[in-house]
């Protein structure tokens, strides 16, 4: 196997308990360089504690998360760091720091790692605004001023900010409007295409996954069910048929069907 | 990066080798930087060489670039095979009308000192018309909540009582019993040059009852009640658990604010008869320790010292001071939005403003009560 051809990243054999709820038991995941991956999984199925266990936000009780092939369950503080420093996260709700303006957002973990004057500084916020399609006022803003599509946007803007390759989205869709929402999907793709990125995003959102994700995870039973989008969509598990068949997801799946849509 | 820079008369060489990624952008910025003040009329970027090229590096060589061209000088970008570059000239052609109507406009000083002023002045008239409105609808509020005793809230307003109050004793407590020990102690130093320590009582007695109990409870109440109210109610805010409320139909300032002004107006005089007591107890303790006069002649020689009204002078004021310190509180509470910021700076504020609105209103106390002879 080439170098290329190993996982971006690879989770064997994850145990994550709280008391006496096991969320996930065994769970494996690999996801591979340059996809598009789709978490999905009901509600507290454990999506987000798998994100932050990849992460390094949280230790899980058992297994192995491998990030570019270094294992973070077993880093040093200052390695993990380093790790950190390689991928671009946003959060649910934007996570975007209030007490600073958005250009600001975007500078800080760049004038984190790298020593560089501020009038560069602004230069590289002003190019990260401009690539997630902000107006360029935008930068001056705090989050508060800005609106739930902004403010995903500007999330996006930092995570970019040390031009990561590897991207993890929470929920990026999520509290959009259907067009806002399928402008972000098209902005995901078309940054992905040019900035060479792998993305795995958790989402709720059928019409993002269709769009999309080359790949589909879902948990069930606290354990992942890896596939491609089609694959994943003949899968005969109940939940999943439901899932992706069920009153709501027929609209979408149909429409799918019909515009005569392939993925990947 | 290792570069190499050919001036040959007018022209500058800039050739990038290696790799330009985001950790090494300090060189990139120092070589730029020497070729804009390099002076040359005529600069080019030659990036043929160059290894792996991040979309940052490609973004600041042509955000030079464009700035040498601004200021009249001839650039050249030689050897661009990357596509950053395309996807970058894509990017500036898409959003460049969108940059050109962002600019900021910047003020001098001259003008931005009367614009200050002008808006402070507006900010400070908007918070005392907030805030005596503010007043207004909460005494509306309780005029027409007295009216239906379900409306007032009783298990909310018990709650406030033990949160401001119960909770408060001990240390209210102590700070008084250590204040009224200091100043008698200091008292005793002074009066013994006269023999006449036994007017340490009458001195102990009079501060502790007309002013320093109640005074020293508000402001600890201040500090521990003016904040929490604020804080409450501004993540209620911001969690939009205020718009709830009013879209049920339930008057926010009357599930949230009255309970806690009532609340704090029943807590703080109780708190500061405790005061009085423990402060008086203080008072006792050091006089038969240091200055010999036993505790019951201590007693003996306090209630000559005071009048029927002295207690009653310090206690009035209490209400007072619970009102300015819940409303003030509360009201800050009730204009935090937006952001976790305002929420701790509207906190402050808070605690801030009520201590002098308190200390305020002592002053204005003691000159009536003079005026008064009370």
């Amino acid at each position: 196997m080439s170098a290329a051809d190993l996982p971006i990243v690879s989770v064997r054999g994850l145990v994550n308990r709280f008391g006496t709820q096991t969320v996930h038991d065994g769970l494996d995941l690999d996801i591979r360089s340059g996809e598009i991956f789709g978490i999905v999984g009901g509600s507290g199925s454990g999506k987000s504690v798998l994100l932050r266990s990849i992460l390094g936000l949280q230790r899980p009780v058992a297994g192995s998360v491998a990030i570019e092939g270094r294992d973070i369950t077993r880093l040093s503080d200052e390695e993990l760091r380093a790790v950190k420093r390689s991928y671009g996260v946003t959060f649910q709700h934007g996570a975007l720091f209030s007490s600073l303006t958005v250009s600001q957002n975007v500078e800080l973990p760049i004038a984190e790692y790298v020593d560089l004057k501020q009038e560069t500084l602004t230069a590289l916020s002003e190019l990260r605004i401009r690539m997630v399609g902000l107006p360029a006022d935008a930068g001056s803003k705090y989050p508060a001023q800005l609106s739930g599509g902004m403010v995903k946007r500007a999330a996006l803007a930092r995570a970019l900010a040390l031009e990561p390759g590897l991207l993890f989205l929470d929920e990026p869709t999520s509290g959009l409007d259907p067009i806002s929402a399928a402008a972000f999907d098209e902005l995901i793709l078309y940054l992905q295409e040019h900035l060479h990125l792998t993305v795995v995003m958790i989402t709720h959102d059928l019409d993002t996954i269709m769009r999309t994700c080359n790949r589909v995870g879902v948990i069930v039973d606290a354990r992942m069910i890896v596939d491609s989008l089609d694959g994943i969509l003949q899968n005969e598990h109940p939940w999943i048929r439901e899932y992706f068949h069920g009153p709501r997801a027929r609209a979408v799946g149909d429409r799918s069907t019909a515009m005569g849509k392939t993925n990947g | 990066m290792a570069h190499t820079q050919t001036n040959d008369g007018a022209t500058l060489t800039l050739k990038f080798t290696g790799d330009c990624v985001v950790d090494r952008l300090p060189e990139l910025e120092a070589d730029l930087a020497a070729a804009s003040a390099s002076g040359a009329r005529s600069v080019i970027f030659d990036v043929s060489g160059i290894g792996r090229l991040d979309i940052s590096s490609a973004w600041l060589i042509l955000d030079r670039a464009r700035h040498l061209t601004a200021t009249g000088v001839a650039t050249r970008l030689v050897g661009a095979r990357s596509e950053h570059f395309e996807f970058l000239e894509e990017l500036t052609r898409t959003s460049a009308e969108a940059a050109a109507q962002g600019a900021a406009e910047r003020l001098a000083l001259w003008q931005r000192f009367p614009r200050d002023v002008g808006l402070w002045t507006l900010k400070r008239t908007d918070d005392l018309v907030g805030g005596t409105a503010f007043l207004g609808h909460l005494v509306a509020i309780f005029v027409s909540a007295g009216r239906d005793l379900k409306r007032l809230r009783a298990p909310s307003i018990v709650r406030h009582v033990y949160e401001t109050g119960v909770t408060a004793m001990p240390i209210v407590a102590l700070i008084a019993f250590l204040i009224s020990v200091i100043v008698a102690y200091l008292g005793a130093d002074q009066l013994r040059k006269f023999g006449a320590e036994i007017f340490v009582v009458d001195l102990v007695t009079i501060a502790v009852l007309r002013e320093m109990g109640v005074l020293l409870t508000a402001i600890i109440v201040a500090g521990r009640s003016g904040s929490a109210f604020a804080a409450e109610i501004g993540v209620m805010k911001l969690n939009e658990e205020v718009d709830a409320l009013d879209a049920i139909g339930m008057n926010p300032v009357e599930v949230l604010v009255l309970p806690r002004v009532i609340g704090l107006v029943i807590a703080l005089p109780l708190l500061t008869v405790l005061a009085d007591a423990t402060g008086l107890v203080g008072g006792g303790l050091l006089s038969s320790w240091l200055v010999n006069i036993p505790p019951t002649q201590y007693l003996q020689r306090m209630q000559e010292a005071i009048s029927s009204t002295t207690f009653w002078a310090g206690i009035v004021k209490a209400p007072v001071f619970a009102v300015l310190i819940a409303a003030v509180g509360t009201f800050r509470g009730m204009q935090v939005r937006g952001s976790s910021r305002e929420l701790g700076r509207l906190t402050t504020v808070a605690v801030v403003q009520s201590i002098f609105l308190v200390i305020l209103a002592d002053a204005l106390f003691a000159i009536l009560f003079v005026k008064i002879d009370f």
